[in-house]
C-alpha cells in the first residue's frame, strides 16, 4: 500500500446577486417609544446568520448598539417585498435596502433630537452606544431613548424608513450575449493538499489553505463559518456526492443518509484562511457576496491535487475511489 | 482566520462600530439548545396529512386514474387530482417572464420523470394517507424516454415536454445561451496549442437538516396562512395565487427560519398543493418531505457537461475560449433558463481572454426536474474551468498560480459578456493563498495587482 501526497490549487470569481429579473428587495424600519428598532423584512435566515448581519448594518446606519436593533423576518401581512434569499443577495441587497431605510430614519430622530437639545440638526452625531451630541460636546446629549419618547408623545413624529434595492433588470442581447446580470464580484484561491491511496483509490484531504476577497467582512466570525461551511460542501461535491452514481443512468438513486454519501468531522481538513477585502462601490458598507462561492475552489483545487499525487485526471464529478483506481490502472497498464 | 489589511488598505473606511465586529448570532442559542421553532413545530387542532403519489415510470402517457379504494380507508378526507387545481399549469419563473408555463401541479395527461406528482391523499392520520396512496391505482402507457443530454438534443430523441415542443429552452429564437466575443476560430489558427476537454458533473442534493415542507391553515376570515421553510415567500405567494387563481389577499406566507436551504427550497412545489388542500376541506395541511423525497424527486444540482476548448501561447496567454456547456434541466425549467443565463454570464471564468464563443444550452430530459443550488450555474463551470487551466499551465510548463496571475482579469478589462471589469482582486487572492501555502512565486508575479495591467 503507498499513500501518495499532492497539492493543487485553484481560483474562481463569484458574481454577488442576479438581476436578470430585477429581483428587488424592501426593508421597513420603525422606533419603539423607548428607542428600540424594529426592522421588517421578508426575507428568510436559512442558517447563514441574515438576521445578525443585518441588525448589525440598522445599527451602525443609525448609530446605535446592535442590541437595539430587532429584525423581524418573513410574514408576508407585515414584511414588504422580497425577492427571497439565493443568489449571494442576501447580505448585499437586503442590506443596501436596510442602509437606505436606516437613513431614512436617522434623518427624523436626528430632528426630535435637535429641537430637544435647541440645536441644528446638522450639528449632531451618534456614539453608537445609544446617544446623540452635539458634534465636539458629549455633554450636550440626548439619548436614543429619550428621543424616541419624545418623538412619539410629544413631537408627533414616526421614527422611520423605507429602503429598497433594486438594479434595472438586464435583457441580454441575444445575438452577442452583452449582458449585466449581477453587481460586484468576490473572489478566491484555494490550496488543497490530499492523499490517495494508491491500493484503495481513497482520497484524503489534508488541507485547505485559502484566501478569500469578500469586499468585506461585515461579521467577521460569521465569514469564517461560510468559509468552513462551504469548504465541506466543496470537499463533499469533489469526493462523495452524487444522487445518480451512474448519471444519466437512473439506477443507485439514495435515499437516506445511509445511502448519500458526505464526509464526517473525521474526514474534515486543516483550514487556513485569510481574508482580503477591496469594498464593493455598490456593497453595504463594501460587503460583497461570500456564502455560496466558498464551496467552488476547493472542488477544482482537490481535483489538481490528485493529479499532482498520482498522475490521474478524473473530470467527472464525484472524483470516486473507483474512478481514482481505474486512472492508475490505466496509467500502469 | 487571518485579515490581510495591507490590501486594498487605502479603499477601506475605518472607524465603524457595528460593521466589521463579530457579533454572536442572534438565533444562535434556539439553535443549539434545540429551542428554535420550525414551521414542523407548530400543531394545529384537526391537521389533515398530505402523502403524494407519483409516478414509478420515468415518461409514461396516464391512461386511468382509480381512486375507489384509497377513499375506502378509514381516515381518508380527500383526495385531489388535477381536475382540482384551477391553473395547474405553471412555471416559477412565469413572474419574471419566462415562459412558457410548462409544468404542472398534479401531472395529467402524462409523467414526465420518476417521482412527478399525481394525487394527493388527505388523511386524519400519516399512516391512512401513506396506507391510501398505495391503493391509488394508475394505469400507464410507458413511452421511451432520455436522460442524456446530448441525447435528448438528436431529432430522433423522445419529446419530454410539449410546452416547448422542442428538449430545449429557446433563449428569444436561440437555442441556447449565446455570448461571442471576437473571433476564436481565427485565434484558434494562431495558437501555439489547442487544448479540448471534456468535463462531466452528477446532479446532487442539498441534504438540509430540514425536509422541504408546509403547513396551510385557514383562519376565520376566508385568508389562509401558510407556515413554510420556503427560501422565497413572494415566489411562493404569486405563483400560489396564479395556479389556484385566488386573489392574492387571501393568501399569506409565513416563514423566516429554515433548517437549511442551499437553494432547495427556492422551488415551490409543496405550498400550492397544501394551499389548494386547505381551501378544498377548510382543515389544516400538512405536506412534508420524507427524507426519501427530499433526496429523489425534489430538485437536485443540475448535472452538467461541459466541453472546453483552448487557443494557448507558449508566452502563457490564453487568446481564445470556445465552451459549450449543457445544463441537465430535467423535465421542467423551475429555475433552470435562469441558471443557463449565469453560467453564460460566467465563462470563460475571471480571466482576460481576447476571443470568446460560448452556447449555453437548457436541456429538458426524463430526470428529475433540477434547479438552484448553492453555486447556481456556477459551481460545475469552476470545475471545469479551474481543471482545464491546470492542464493548460502544465502543456507550457508553467507554474499555475503564476499561470492564473498573467491571466486573471484586472480592472477595466472587458468580460466576454461586455461588463467591463470593477474591482478585482483575483490576483491579491492568488498571491495570498501562494503566501498562506509556501507555495513559491516569483517576485514577477508577487509584485502585480488588480489594480493595473502591466506594460
Amino acid at each position: 500500500m503507498t499513500k501518495k501526497r499532492g497539492r493543487g490549487m485553484a481560483a474562481v470569481n463569484y458574481p454577488t446577486g442576479m438581476n436578470l429579473g430585477g429581483d428587488p428587495s424592501q426593508a421597513l424600519i420603525h422606533a419603539t417609544t423607548t428607542g428600540s428598532f424594529i426592522v421588517t423584512l421578508s426575507s428568510v435566515d436559512l442558517g447563514q446568520g441574515l438576521k445578525t448581519v443585518m441588525a448589525q448594518i440598522c445599527a451602525e446606519t443609525l448609530g446605535v448598539p446592535t442590541d437595539n436593533v430587532i429584525i423581524d423576518t418573513a410574514d408576508t401581512d407585515t414584511g414588504p417585498h422580497c425577492m427571497g434569499t439565493f443568489a449571494s443577495r442576501g447580505t448585499h441587497r437586503i442590506g443596501n435596502a436596510i442602509i437606505m431605510a436606516a437613513k431614512e430614519a436617522r434623518a427624523v430622530m436626528l430632528e426630535v433630537a435637535a429641537e430637544e437639545l435647541e440645536v441644528d440638526a446638522g450639528d449632531l452625531v451618534t456614539d453608537g452606544a445609544g446617544n446623540i451630541h452635539v458634534q465636539g460636546s458629549p455633554q450636550k446629549a440626548v439619548s436614543v431613548l429619550n428621543v424616541a419618547l419624545a418623538a412619539h408623545f410629544k413631537h408627533g413624529k414616526s421614527i422611520s424608513g423605507r429602503g429598497i434595492f433594486l438594479q434595472p433588470r438586464s435583457y441580454p442581447e441575444p445575438e452577442t450575449g452583452k449582458m449585466a446580470p449581477a453587481t460586484c464580484y468576490a473572489h478566491a484561491c484555494t490550496v488543497a493538499e490530499v492523499e490517495v491511496d494508491t491500493e484503495t483509490g481513497e482520497v484524503a484531504v489534508l488541507s485547505l489553505k485559502s484566501a478569500y476577497e469578500v469586499g468585506r467582512a461585515l461579521n467577521p466570525r460569521m465569514v469564517e463559518q461560510q468559509i468552513i461551511g462551504g469548504a465541506w460542501m466543496g470537499i463533499s461535491h469533489a469526493l462523495y456526492e452524487t444522487t445518480e452514481p451512474y448519471y444519466p443512468d437512473r439506477s443507485h438513486g439514495p435515499v437516506d443518509f445511509n445511502q448519500y454519501l458526505m464526509p464526517g468531522p473525521g474526514d474534515l481538513p486543516e483550514f487556513a484562511n485569510v481574508v482580503i477585502e477591496r469594498p464593493a462601490a455598490d456593497g453595504p458598507y463594501g460587503a460583497k457576496g461570500v456564502g455560496e462561492m466558498t464551496a467552488n475552489s476547493p472542488i477544482p483545487a482537490i481535483a489538481n491535487a490528485i493529479f499532482d499525487a498520482v498522475g490521474v485526471r478524473v473530470d467527472s464529478l464525484p472524483i470516486t475511489p473507483e474512478k481514482v483506481l481505474r486512472g492508475i490502472r490505466a496509467l500502469h497498464a | 482566520m487571518e485579515y490581510r489589511k495591507e490590501y486594498f488598505s487605502d479603499a477601506r473606511p475605518e472607524g465603524l462600530t457595528e460593521v466589521g465586529v463579530t457579533r454572536q448570532r442572534s438565533d444562535a442559542l434556539g439553535h443549539v439548545t434545540g429551542k428554535t421553532q420550525y414551521y414542523a413545530d407548530r400543531h394545529f387542532a384537526g391537521l389533515l396529512h398530505l402523502k403524494m403519489v407519483r409516478s414509478p415510470h420515468h415518461h409514461a402517457r396516464i391512461v386511468s386514474i382509480d381512486t375507489a379504494k384509497a377513499l375506502k380507508v378509514p381516515g381518508v378526507v380527500r383526495i385531489l387530482t388535477a381536475q382540482d387545481v384551477p391553473q395547474n399549469i405553471y412555471t416559477i419563473l412565469c413572474l419574471i417572464q419566462v415562459e412558457p408555463n410548462d409544468e404542472p401541479v398534479l401531472a395529467f395527461d402524462k409523467v414526465r420523470y420518476k417521482g412527478e406528482q399525481i394525487v394527493a391523499i388527505l388523511a386524519e392520520s400519516d399512516a391512512a394517507a401513506r396506507d391510501a396512496a398505495a391503493r391509488v391505482k394508475i394505469t400507464y402507457d410507458v413511452l421511451p424516454a432520455v436522460f442524456d443530454v446530448e441525447e435528448a438534443l438528436k431529432p430522433e430523441a423522445p419529446l419530454v415536454n410539449e410546452y416547448h415542443g422542442r428538449n430545449y429552452f429557446t433563449y428569444e429564437g436561440h437555442h441556447c445561451r449565446r455570448v461571442r466575443y471576437g473571433d476564436v476560430e481565427s485565434a484558434f489558427g494562431a495558437a501555439d496549442f489547442v487544448v479540448e476537454e471534456m468535463y462531466q458533473s452528477s446532479p446532487i442534493e442539498h441534504a438540509p437538516t430540514e425536509t422541504t415542507g408546509c403547513i396551510v391553515v385557514p383562519d376565520q376570515n376566508d385568508r389562509y396562512t401558510c407556515y413554510s421553510n420556503t427560501q422565497a415567500l413572494y415566489f411562493t405567494l404569486d405563483n400560489t395565487a396564479l395556479i389556484l387563481k385566488s386573489p392574492f389577499h387571501k393568501l399569506r406566507l409565513v416563514g423566516g427560519t429554515v433548517g437549511g436551504g442551499f437553494g432547495g427550497k427556492v422551488d415551490v412545489i409543496t405550498e400550492p398543493v397544501a394551499f389548494l388542500a386547505a381551501m378544498l376541506t377548510r382543515r389544516p395541511v400538512k405536506y412534508e418531505f420524507s427524507r426519501a423525497e427530499e433526496m429523489q424527486v425534489s430538485s437536485p444540482r443540475a448535472a452538467e457537461r461541459i466541453y472546453i476548448k483552448d487557443g494557448l501561447m507558449k508566452d502563457g496567454r490564453i487568446i481564445a475560449r470556445k465552451v459549450t456547456l449543457y445544463v441537465d434541466a430535467g423535465a421542467y425549467s423551475r429555475h433552470s433558463p435562469y441558471g443557463t443565463t449565469k453560467a453564460a454570464a460566467h465563462m470563460p471564468g475571471p480571466y482576460t481572454i481576447p476571443n470568446v464563443w460560448i452556447d449555453c444550452h437548457c436541456v429538458y430530459t426524463n430526470r428529475t426536474p433540477s434547479s438552484a443550488m448553492r453555486g447556481f450555474g456556477v459551481t460545475i463551470g469552476d470545475f471545469a474551468l479551474e481543471v482545464q487551466m491546470d492542464k493548460l499551465a502544465r502543456r507550457i510548463g508553467m507554474d499555475p498560480m503564476a499561470f492564473r496571475i498573467l491571466n486573471a482579469y484586472r480592472d477595466g478589462d472587458m468580460k466576454a459578456h461586455r461588463k467591463e471589469v470593477e474591482g478585482a482582486a483575483l490576483v491579491e487572492c492568488i498571491q495570498a493563498a501562494a503566501d498562506l501555502a509556501g507555495w513559491p512565486l516569483d517576485d514577477h508575479y508577487k509584485a502585480m495587482s488588480s489594480m493595473k495591467r502591466e506594460a
